[in-house]
């Protein structure tokens, strides 16, 4: 128990100092660039209308106060952290006055499931299949996978995303490829409303289980294949242990170990893929929202969604690591 | 050197067929630098020409040509995965070598950061960065960006060979002979990882390769610099699926895809090849 707790609190300590790291970095970009947000903010604003003098002055002191640039820069990073802890970014100028955190927030749900829903998959089919393709190298059905694998792998998410958008938008159009649901439902808890979801997530999901897949398919295979030639292998089938014992319990799971490490450091990964899957399908989630944000110039919204989205990232990170110790009894014991 | 690669020409497939789509691809790609028109500029030919005899890839919506246009952004797109790959190499042999060799308190500060710089995610701060600069983001500073992001993966796996490195006879031997830390870590132990870092090299170019396009498909770089991704921006801001001008959209598509299967298939036989045991197992031994 006492190895488990150790585990924990690097683990946790990790967690946090990604989340001081990232956050600062955000502050930093933003604030040492050249770029004054408050005159950004007002040739935006200025840009379509004709307005008087006297409320540019004033908007211009306006948010001059709002982003507190005034400050020097140390006393505005102190400023920065304490309205982060309270939730608060400020009103976004997208949809003003809205605060920023209401519209992340509201947004968050769609990305957390479409993630994890996702990543699940593929971490399932991918371990799985590779698993399997390790222990029965000859087997044809699997040396096929293997291949279709190395040809999708190494395609990036956009490009992936984008064929799926052609191939079911343009050449064979049977499923939804834009939004979250459709027009005509009333959202809440009712089967049209569940159903049209559920087609709504079928594309962006597949482009990231698609993707996805690939390398743990070849990560597992590349494991088990080591594994296989232990001693204990040999060993467990000479005994005449059940085949499926050999392959679940002692094979797989000794593999699975570094696939979970694997795991929790692909995720930074895969939310950039899941960004960029959100923006071609349109999918109302944090990616969509990023990126109106910056062709809106909205400055607190932008912030908002990259402090969340590296925040959310490090307790994702760190709630797979926790399970760590279900898989190898090693570090419970000690 | 020679003799390596007709051996894993002839007995490793994956490394033949990557190699040809490379080739493919970087023969292409060089045709650029004898490129009859200037890719940058707009309205020098007939717009919207299908695939002919005349226009081997068409001819887009803003008049140009799609075959010299397609060489310079392929040239353009690899250059940017080769640059972000040395720069980002330096990086991971850097604190890779040191982390393994001098052990202790540097080994665990610096797996600390690397640990961090693993965890953060990268795209949003690509944005935050492009949010920032806007018309200041060339692809040479996107490029430092990414290096600066694109090494610890590799460090690990560096320092990991580099640990099994410090306890060998010939480095006891090299730091009796009064060699310095530096020269050991050069001279000694370099070679020994320069495997990894050619492997890493193709993985790296594949990763920044993949998110240059995606920023510049979304209009986040130099729009006016011809790139895979700024192809694909230009044929999405003018509709080219809607409107029928298919090729494009589907020639550029296939080039990238080609490219990274290339490279893809020549990492992984190359880190096949460093693996003693599954190279034995390809040769039939």
């Amino acid at each position: 128990m006492h190895g488990y707790l150790l585990f924990v609190a690097r683990r946790a300590l990790l967690m946090l100092a990604v989340i001081f790291a990232g956050v600062s970095l955000t502050f930093l970009v933003t604030h040492l660039s050249p770029i004054n947000p408050v005159e950004a903010a007002l040739g935006r604003m200025t840009a379509r209308s004709v307005s008087n003098p006297e409320a540019i002055v004033a908007m211009r002191a306006a948010l001059t106060e709002l982003y507190g640039v005034e400050a020097p820069i140390w006393s505005q990073y102190i400023n920065f952290w304490t309205r982060l802890v309270q939730g608060d970014l400020g009103p976004s100028l997208l949809a003003f006055p809205t605060p920023a955190m209401t519209l992340v927030m509201r947004a968050m749900p769609w990305t957390v499931t479409l993630l994890t829903v996702a990543t699940l998959i593929t971490f399932v089919i991918g371990n799985l299949m590779g698993g399997l393709a390790g222990y029965n190298q000859n087997n044809k059905f699997l040396k096929a996978f293997g291949i279709v694998a190395i040809a999708i792998q190494p395609v990036p998410y956009y490009i992936v995303a984008f064929v799926l958008l052609i191939i079911f938008g343009f050449l064979w159009p049977v499923l939804p490829i834009s939004g979250g649901f459709a027009m005509n439902v009333t959202p809440g808890m009712n089967w049209p409303y569940v159903s049209s979801v559920l087609q709504h997530a079928i594309l962006p999901a597949m482009s990231l289980v698609l993707v996805g897949f690939g390398g743990w398919f070849l990560g597992m295979r590349a494991l088990v294949s080591n594994v296989v030639t232990e001693d204990y292998v040999t060993y467990a089938e000479l005994a005449g242990v059940q085949r499926s014992t050999i392959v679940g319990g002692y094979v797989m799971r000794n593999a699975l170990v570094p696939q979970l490490t694997a795991l929790a450091m692909a995720l930074g990964g895969v939310f950039s893929g899941t960004v960029i899957t959100e923006q071609v399908f349109n999918y109302p989630g944090l990616g969509s929202l990023l990126i109106d944000a910056v062709n809106a110039g909205d400055y607190s919204l932008v912030l908002a969604v990259s402090t969340v989205s590296v925040t959310a990232v490090a307790i994702a990170i760190f709630i797979v690591d926790l399970l760590h110790p279900l898989l190898d009894p090693r570090i419970r014991a000690e | 050197m020679f003799a390596v690669f007709r051996d894993l020409i002839r007995y490793n497939i994956e490394f033949a067929i990557g190699l040809m789509l490379v080739s493919v691809v970087v023969i292409f790609a060089s045709l650029s630098f004898f490129s009859p028109v200037d890719p940058s500029l707009i309205y020098t030919t007939i717009p919207d020409q299908p695939p002919s005899w005349q226009y081997w890839f068409g001819t887009n919506s803003r008049g140009q040509d799609m075959f010299w246009q397609l060489s310079t952004a392929l040239r353009n797109s690899l250059t940017f995965g080769i640059i972000v790959a040395v720069i980002s190499r330096v990086i991971s042999i850097t604190v890779g070598l040191l982390s393994g060799y001098v052990g202790g308190w540097v080994d665990r500060g610096l797996m600390f950061v690397n640990d961090i710089f693993v965890a953060v995610p990268i795209f949003p701060v690509l944005v935050l960065f492009y949010f920032v600069l806007r018309n200041n983001m060339d692809s040479l500073t996107l490029a430092l960006i990414m290096a600066c992001f694109g090494w610890p993966f590799d460090a690990r796996l560096i320092r990991s060979v580099a640990l099994g490195l410090k306890h060998r006879e010939f480095t006891r031997h090299a730091v009796f002979a009064g060699m310095s830390t530096r020269k050991v870590l050069l001279e000694e132990h370099l070679p020994y990882v320069m495997p990894i870092v050619f492997a890493t090299f193709m993985n790296n170019m594949l990763w920044s390769i993949g998110l240059e396009v995606t920023l510049a498909v979304l209009g986040f770089t130099n729009i006016n610099n011809p790139t895979i991704g700024t192809v694909l921006y230009w044929a999405n801001s003018h509709s080219a699926m809607v409107v029928g001008v298919w090729w494009w959209i589907v020639i550029p598509v296939i080039l990238i895809v080609m490219t990274f299967i290339g490279l893809f298939l020549l990492a992984m036989s190359m880190n096949e090849y460093i693996d003693p045991r599954s190279r034995l197992r390809r040769m039939g031994a």
